[in-house]
């Protein structure tokens, strides 16, 4: 197959890189541009485009950059800035697969005639019985990242390879080693690649948004102090509420950008019955029932139970490709917990699974 | 050049029989290189390339006068950048891709207005061809405004991509300041020269400074192996020019006239993105360009696809500028013209040079219509 690979100039693209050409597959390696302003991390930098051209130089395959800065910008920075702006906690790297890694560039793949893409994402695909695309759980479960690929449908599938699915990350930087790949002890990328780590959030976002004093209230309505940049606060956040005398922890419960007050409370207040998600996708088709969910890239998982309430809306991108399960008349579904659980932000993605396959997933509203 | 990279290893700043061997090659290439741009020998000085003389032109005037430094929106970011980074002034173009004189004009006369001396213009800079599009700037008259309208300023031209195709020792006759570059007429990548004449001389200061080679205009050990070939090249690319011109521009003009008869919305890049052949001067009429140059957008065509499915048929294209990532930006020579965004996206500047022939342009034509086919074809639902 004629194979290309997003390559970050990270350790598990280049290792997947190199798996595909094993493979024996023809393999190009691209790197996106993406952003064009500051970065110290993630996968935007001009260091790492070299790391990723030197690899490919080391496998002896060809590289391209491509430029999708308009795109990121329209699809996952905006986004990212007005859900902010709105008391929301975005998740910018779930939307940067579903609309510029998984979209854009398949899009631009199959233009110049390849027949997959491949990524360095710790997780697995694999053909069932009946002919469907089942997207599961990376061996490695400390290093899974099946979470941000929940977006993925049956036509994405069909055209992804995860080459690196069946190692464990130490067996990744084992093969970097072997191959003399000069990246093989590079640290993993954490953080969101358009926010510096030296002025964080706040000084990326208090160029772009207003950023509002708030109060700080109980669910009560009795106010207990008040806050510098309410927009900058999230569900659940405990530090940086100057609420650090009270007898008992305090927490944001509930973030009001219009009415300018975040409520707070003790532990027993953060903690919610149900919740429902917009935008759904489904792996393979809609779902309801038991399932495992998963709120964070890396979080704990919990036990719930789906029910498709909707439609959901258009999908916010009408140029983009049509995905079969939003499509499938179950955009919306009130997932309800076996036990009480803490709160999940609006914004944040929640990703359903059935033991180690993915089901789908969507935004909390 | 090879003797100067084995047995003639002498370096020209020595004193003894091997140093004065390369003194004498350093001699020979200036003359050469002086004769070919109109200068005299001593106006000559050596650089690492475009960018570096470039540099030295603009900064080592304002290094050395101050003042306010002008360019124009298409010159390339080696002078771009070092007069923004003196809080220069930027005369816009016409949607034609011809510096705009009545803007220059109108700055010239804010300038000498409000200036006292210290923050009069010092040095104006336009470059002879606009490295993408080929369309050649009107230097002689840039120049005759400055004299004319502050009477203390130099003017530079970046002639880096008009060397191969245009007589420089003319075209840039007014100009104070020149740069060539010598790998754009076929001599070795990482060296080229600044023309410095007499009245720019006490203006400038230099860059690199330490050994005092090029009489303390810039220091540093000679490049001889890379001057000794760039003085060939230029004397050969001279030699030939006329020749060159002729057949390169036929060839143009049929691998452009091919590409409008092939390719539906293909769009010369002059006139705003409103191109025609009469406008971009393929008819000699309209603003002049220079031989080798073919820059025409297509529309609804991403051109870091187009280049990539060329590139796979053995056509090597390229588009925009690439920024230091090696992806490709739309253009600010582009944006200068008012071409739209999404077009700009689609540009793609064919080069062709006294080697293309015509069996090149025929196998171009050959590829480049369905490639822009088959990416219509995938962007369409």
């Amino acid at each position: 197959m004629k194979v290309l690979v997003a390559m970050s100039g990270g350790v598990d693209s280049s290792v997947a890189a190199a798996m595909a050409l094993d493979a024996g597959h023809e393999v190009s390696g691209v790197t996106m541009k993406l952003w064009g302003g500051e970065s110290d991390s993630g996968c935007c930098s001009v260091a790492d485009v070299e790391d990723a051209r030197r690899v490919a130089q080391q496998l002896g395959i060809d590289f391209h950059v491509f430029n999708f800065g308009d795109d990121f910008a329209e699809h996952v920075v905006a986004p990212y800035v007005a859900a902010w702006a709105g008391g929301s906690t975005p998740n910018p790297c779930v939307e940067c697969n579903r609309h510029l890694k998984f979209d854009r560039l398949l899009r631009r793949a199959d233009a110049l005639g390849f027949d997959a893409v491949a990524t360095g994402h710790h997780a697995r695909i694999a053909r069932q019985p009946d002919g469907h695309l089942r997207l599961a759980r990376s061996v490695d479960r400390a290093k899974d990242q099946s979470y941000v690929l929940y977006m993925l449908d049956q036509v994405a599938l069909s055209r992804i390879l995860l080459p690196i699915g069946d190692l464990t990350k130490a067996e990744v930087r084992n093969r970097a080693a072997e191959l003399g790949l000069r990246i093989a002890a590079k640290p993993d990328s954490q953080d969101v690649c358009f926010i510096t780590s030296t002025g964080g959030r706040r000084a990326f976002l208090s160029e772009r948004v207003e950023l509002k004093q708030g109060t700080l209230r109980s669910s009560s309505g009795e106010a207990l102090g008040s806050i510098d940049g309410l927009q900058l606060v999230t569900v659940g956040q405990r530090k940086g509420l100057g609420l650090s005398g009270n007898r008992e922890p305090m927490y944001a419960v509930d973030v009001d950008v219009t009415g300018g007050f975040v409520t707070v409370g003790p532990a027993s207040e953060l903690t919610c019955r149900e919740v429902i998600l917009d935008q759904v996708t489904w792996a393979h088709r809609p779902f309801e029932g038991d399932v495992i969910a998963q709120t964070s890239a890396h979080g704990s998982v919990r036990r719930g139970v789906v029910e498709v309430i909707g439609p959901g809306r258009a999908p916010p991108d009408p140029s983009s490709r049509p995905r079969a399960g939003g499509l499938a008349g179950a955009g919306v579904v009130r997932l309800r917990w076996l036990e009480p659980e803490t709160r999940v932000a609006t914004g944040q993605s929640i990703a359903l699974y059935c033991g180690d396959t993915v089901l789908g997933g969507g935004v909390v509203t | 050049m090879l003797p100067y990279l084995s047995v003639e290893y002498g370096n020209p700043s020595g004193a003894h029989r091997r140093a004065r061997a390369a003194r004498k090659a350093i001699d020979d290439a200036r003359e050469v290189v002086a004769m070919a741009l109109g200068a005299a020998p001593s106006d000559i000085v050596f650089t690492s390339g475009g960018t570096e003389s470039d540099n030295l032109a603009v900064l080592g005037v304002h290094d050395r006068l101050g003042g306010t430094l002008v360019c124009s929106a298409i010159e390339h970011h080696a002078v771009l950048e070092p007069v923004l980074s003196r809080s220069g002034q930027i005369v816009p173009v016409h949607p034609s891709g011809v510096v705009d004189l009545g803007a220059l004009e109108s700055i010239l006369d804010a300038g000498s207005v409000t200036g006292s001396a210290q923050h009069g213009v010092s040095a104006v800079s336009v470059m002879l061809v606009n490295n993408e599009t080929g369309l050649v700037q009107p230097v002689d008259e840039v120049a005759s405004i400055v004299h004319r309208l502050a009477p203390g300023a130099l003017v530079h031209t970046d002639a880096v991509q008009a060397a191969p195709s245009l007589d420089v020792s003319a075209q840039a006759a007014d100009a104070d300041l020149v740069s060539i570059s010598a790998h754009k007429f076929g001599g070795p990548k990482g060296v080229g020269a600044l023309v410095v004449r007499p009245a720019a001389a006490t203006a400038l200061a230099a860059r690199a400074v330490g050994g005092g080679q090029e009489r303390e205009r810039r220091g540093g050990t000679h490049n001889v192996a890379g001057i000794v070939a760039m003085a060939e090249a230029l004397r050969i690319t001279v030699e030939r020019r006329d020749a060159a011109n002729r057949q390169v521009g036929k060839l143009r003009d049929r691998l452009e006239a091919g590409l409008v008869a092939a390719v539906a919305g293909t769009i010369l890049t002059c006139a705003g993105g409103r191109g025609t052949p009469a406008m971009c001067g393929t008819d000699r009429a309209g603003p002049r360009r220079s031989a080798g140059h073919c820059h025409v957008c297509f529309e609804g065509v991403e051109s870091e696809a187009l280049l990539y499915l060329l590139e796979e048929h053995g056509v090597y294209a390229s588009a925009g500028s690439s920024c230091a990532s090696g992806a490709m930006e739309p253009s600010h020579v582009l944006t200068a013209m008012g071409v739209p965004r999404s077009l700009a996206f689609g540009s793609v500047r064919f080069s062709l040079g006294y080697s293309s022939t015509e069996s090149d342009v025929v196998r171009a034509l050959e590829v480049v219509a369905p490639a822009v086919e088959q990416l219509r074809a995938a962007a369409s639902p």
